[in-house]
């Protein structure tokens, strides 16, 4: 075994995962008193693994050729890990006062952003499996980790079966990619000949990505688990996991089939106006917060598939910096979310914003302006997002993508601006409690992020992920 | 009659198709849906065993034994969100799965 080439691509999964290792020992021995410090811990471990991933951001190849890194994926992983850090700092205090605090939540934390790793750093479809696999089975048991809420328990219970089924899928598609181009490893398969056997694994393996982003076809499970799921999880499962799979998603595409790209050109657009559309109008009639921003989930993902359709040179920068900036205004919003607490209970409905311009002005300021990000209002961080997606797709002369595109943002400014409108003109109900200092933090930080101060940062992530990037 | 490979895969898409179609057929019994899902688990394995076995590479069977770990630990989790399920709702009937729509 060559340790340098090891250390050189892998050293934040080897890290996250003795860490990991170490604090299941550390629960173990400590048991309710490791609880709250576990998630400061947690939380530190992550950072720490996002400082790692960013210190050897030109990554390597490692284990014959099982795992590869570069610039792209480290980029992606330091966020992913950043994400997973940030939403578990702000779940602390909602843990707290739902007498939900056990260390087990840290772990399964840790553990799924080392799945997360896993899959990003996949050069092989058994790393991508298994990277899979670790993401998942933490994420289910995140989904019902109010054990004693029957909503809970029934969000993890639909995450879990269809979340399995889509595993499934991929397996399935992997045996027959691996059967039909004799190889499992991403550059041998790009190298295989290309039949009809290839084209369906290649279709199955797409099916099962689209779930785990939940893109259109196999959507059905976003808007239950993220209404039963704990709020702080929702708050994990919409910033980091995303950004993971999307990123995956590419690779995969990019690496293993990037001379296919008219086998899965088309696939991917129907996949993406599909999920635009489904997010767009599936939105509209909804009354319940988290399931509103289920739907807005859907269409966003949807946007992200346009850069996936452009292909490698075209789309993958333009892929990393929308998601990128999803995933923070998520952080944000879900940070609002939390904030939302009345009479020791959360309440979640659009109506109970009403008035907050007048109870709670910066909560109101600052949700208006991650809300607008996400709906890409012009000077907002989303916007340029949009505008990078749409930029990716007008290149590679998607036009009827792109129109779909802006017909979808158009009709679900609708559900937005009807948020706005309650939070600014609605009749005025009694403040929410006071939130925590870390929650607070987070939600004032997304703001600030959101406003042009992120043009700078997109310039030098897409200049570091190998695009280029202009305004207009 | 020789077995090809063509039989092995036959043989493999069929049980995935009983697999997939147990998941969205069966209205009565979660427990039925945990074995439609080690059933589809299963017939990837035979799939990629006879793979590697035609194409004499040893890659496809040491897939396959990483999928019977990921299996069992997925049986697990199931099992355990499942109790939590039961002990919630006091029934594990796939029509009451119901509480979250729209």
């Amino acid at each position: 075994m060559n340790w340098d080439e090891i250390f050189a691509a892998a050293t934040p999964e080897l890290y996250l995962a003795f860490a990991g290792l170490i604090a299941v020992v550390l629960g173990a021995v400590l048991r309710e008193r490791f609880a709250t410090v576990s998630i400061k811990a947690g939380a530190l471990i992550l950072l720490g693994a996002c400082a790692l991933s960013l210190f050897n951001i030109e990554g390597g190849v490692a284990f014959n050729g099982l795992w590869e890194t570069d610039r792209f994926t480290n980029l992606a992983k330091a966020v992913c890990y950043f994400c997973a850090g940030v939403a578990l700092l702000i779940a602390e205090p909602y843990l707290v006062k739902e007498r939900l605090i056990r260390y087990e939540y840290a772990l399964l934390v840790i553990f799924a952003s080392l799945g997360m790793g896993i899959t990003l750093s996949a050069n092989d479809l058994m790393t991508l499996y298994l990277g899979i696999e670790t993401l998942s089975l933490s994420s289910y048991v995140l989904a019902a980790f109010n054990r004693d809420s029957q909503r809970s328990s029934e969000a993890g219970l639909k995450y879990f079966v269809l979340g399995a089924l889509a595993s499934g899928l991929i397996l399935y598609g992997s045996s027959l990619v691996y059967g039909f181009s004799g190889s499992t490893n991403y550059d041998a398969i790009a190298q295989a000949e290309f039949g009809i056997g290839l084209v369906f694994g290649l279709v199955l393996l797409i099916t099962g990505l689209a779930f785990k982003v939940s893109a259109a076809p196999l959507h059905v499970w976003t808007p239950d688990v993220y209404e039963g799921a704990p709020t702080p999880v929702v708050a994990f499962f919409a910033s980091a996991p995303k950004l993971a799979s999307m990123v995956v998603f590419a690779t995969i595409l990019f690496e293993a089939f990037g001379n296919a790209i008219d086998q899965w050109q088309d696939v991917i657009l129907i996949i993406s106006g599909a999920s635009m559309l489904i997010g767009a109008f599936g939105a509209l009639r909804q009354t319940n917060l988290k399931r509103l921003f289920a739907y807005s989930s859907i269409g966003n993902m949807g946007y992200a598939l346009i850069a996936l359709a452009a292909g490698e040179d075209i789309g993958g920068p333009a892929l990393l910096v929308y998601m990128v900036i999803y995933a923070l205004s998520q952080l944000g919003i879900f940070g609002v979310l939390l904030s939302m607490r009345r009479r020791g209970g959360m309440v979640e409905d659009i109506s109970e914003l009403s008035g907050l311009s007048s109870t709670m002005p910066w909560l109101a300021v600052c949700m208006t302006a991650l809300v607008f990000s996400v709906a890409g209002i012009p000077p907002l961080g989303g916007f340029f997002g949009k505008l990078v997606v749409f930029q990716a797709g007008v290149e590679a002369g998607l036009w009827p993508i792109v129109i779909i595109g802006v017909i979808a943002s158009v009709v679900s400014l609708g559900y937005y601006l009807r948020i706005i409108m309650i939070m600014w003109g609605g009749d005025k109900l009694a403040p929410f409690e006071n939130m925590s200092g870390t929650v607070g933090i987070t939600v004032s930080a997304a703001t600030i992020l959101a406003f042009p101060v992120f043009t700078v940062v997109i310039g030098w992530m897409m200049s570091l992920a190998g695009g280029s990037f202009s305004l207009g | 009659m020789e077995l090809t490979l063509a039989h092995y895969l036959s043989l493999s898409a069929a049980l995935f198709t009983i697999g997939v179609f147990g998941i969205f057929v069966n209205r009565k019994n979660i427990i039925v849906i945990l074995m439609s899902l080690e059933l589809m688990l299963l017939s990837v394995n035979i799939n990629l065993v006879a793979f590697g076995a035609f194409n004499g590479d040893i890659k496809g069977q040491i897939f396959a034994m990483l999928v019977l770990t990921v299996a069992a630990a997925e049986a697990a989790v199931g099992l355990a969100i499942l109790v939590t399920y039961f002990r919630n709702r006091g029934d594990i009937a796939v029509e009451d799965v119901n509480l979250m729509r729209g």
